[in-house]
């Protein structure tokens, strides 16, 4: 790690962590929040809903910062996300 | 593994949207891959950071897919008849100013066969906001060509390209005399959500126009794939320029389109010039 300069404010970063519903009987399968989710935390499932469309599934739960986006691009009201908690910022290795 | 600490937040048991939305008429009409309901997430999002008083805001739509936004949040709002939702939004406005109106509807709503009526609520300055979601088609009647159809895109009433030239909404409400005219697409979430915010504030008639994805009509008989096929197109051929003149602001055929916040001016409104009127013929 020499050489690597340290932000001065690491001790202050909070990173949001999130978790993701998916209320699957509303999804249509039209796969905008999994395109664009910026963590990859979502996939396509295997399992078919009540309308006979794939609706997401969660694949990392652990990455979800709790952007919102999914929730702002869903055209079916079907996916959101609530705040879980804040970890601290880590120099990536 | 990160140590994550737990913070309080209130639980959210549903959908965030839900308190303004008529669930019982859920699910939608729209088609999957479809951008209206994107439209209506950023409009509803627009209301709640604006924290209007929710009594005094009416909806107004026309006919067409997006004429049934009106149907869907709960608020007071109007369906009308086809093309006739600016002349009531109008008549709402002029009967009790203190109402918030907004017209939301479709390209072939507002400016084909409610066309005249966009231009002379532009001309006089209505205090009215207009969010116009354009899918190029008439999408509820079966995919026939739409006064914006681009050059050259294949209808099923023009089975051989559309020839004649589309009408470019900015420059025409520009030209009315509109004093707000935005351009964003259905993926330009946040931009779009900024930009309904400031139309809402905007003290006259202003114009968000919004390129949204037609899945089944207007992409499936061009061959263009699916809904977020469209979206991925969007997202690598929209630039943005702010202030752009609106002569350029033409979309062809699977071109470029600009998008950004072209016109923001200030003009009297049709209420502010009649009491100023009423004021000098008085005196």
């Amino acid at each position: 790690m020499s050489g690597v300069r340290i932000p001065y404010d690491i001790r202050k970063i909070r990173i949001p962590r999130g978790e993701v519903h998916i209320v699957k009987d509303r999804c249509k399968g039209c796969g905008f929040c999994i395109e664009y989710c910026p963590n990859d935390v979502l996939a396509v499932s295997d399992e078919f809903n009540s309308k006979g469309y794939h609706p997401p599934i969660v694949v990392n739960p652990d990455r979800c910062v709790n952007c919102g986006l999914c929730e702002m691009l869903c055209p079916e009201f079907a996916i959101w996300n609530t705040l879980k908690g804040e970890v601290e910022a880590q120099i990536a290795s | 593994m990160e140590a994550l600490e737990t913070v309080k937040v209130k639980e959210k048991e549903s959908h965030p949207m839900e308190p303004l939305l008529r669930m019982d008429r859920m699910p939608h009409i729209w088609c999957p891959g479809c951008g209206i309901g994107t439209t209506v997430t950023a409009f509803v999002s627009a209301l709640e950071k604006l924290e209007f008083d929710l009594n005094k805001v009416v909806i107004v739509s026309g006919i067409g897919c997006t004429g049934r936004v009106a149907g869907y949040i709960k608020l007071d709002s109007f369906h009308t008849t086809h093309g006739r939702a600016i002349p009531f939004a109008t008549g709402i406005k002029l009967g009790n100013p203190d109402l918030k109106v907004v017209v939301f509807s479709g390209d072939g709503d507002l400016v084909s066969i409610g066309g005249n009526h966009f231009i002379h609520a532009a001309r006089r300055n209505i205090d009215i906001t207009v969010i116009l979601v354009n899918n190029f088609i008439y999408a509820m009647t079966g995919g026939q060509v739409a006064p914006t159809t681009p050059v050259s895109a294949y209808t099923t009433t023009s089975p051989f390209g559309n020839f004649e030239p589309p009408s470019n909404i900015p420059q025409l409400a520009e030209a009315a005399g509109a004093v707000y005219v935005a351009r964003w697409t259905s993926l330009h979430i946040r931009r779009l959500t900024k930009s309904i915010t400031e139309a809402l504030q905007k003290p006259g008639f202003s114009v968000v126009e919004v390129i949204s994805p037609c899945a089944m009509y207007y992409s499936r008989i061009n061959r263009l794939g699916e809904g977020i096929d469209m979206m991925r197109f969007y997202h690598e051929n929209s630039i943005i320029k702010h202030g752009e003149p609106t002569e350029n602001l033409d979309i062809d055929y699977q071109k470029q389109i600009i998008v950004g916040k072209f016109v923001d001016r200030e003009r009297l409104t049709f209420i502010e010039s009649h009491k100023q009127w009423i004021g000098e013929t008085k005196s």
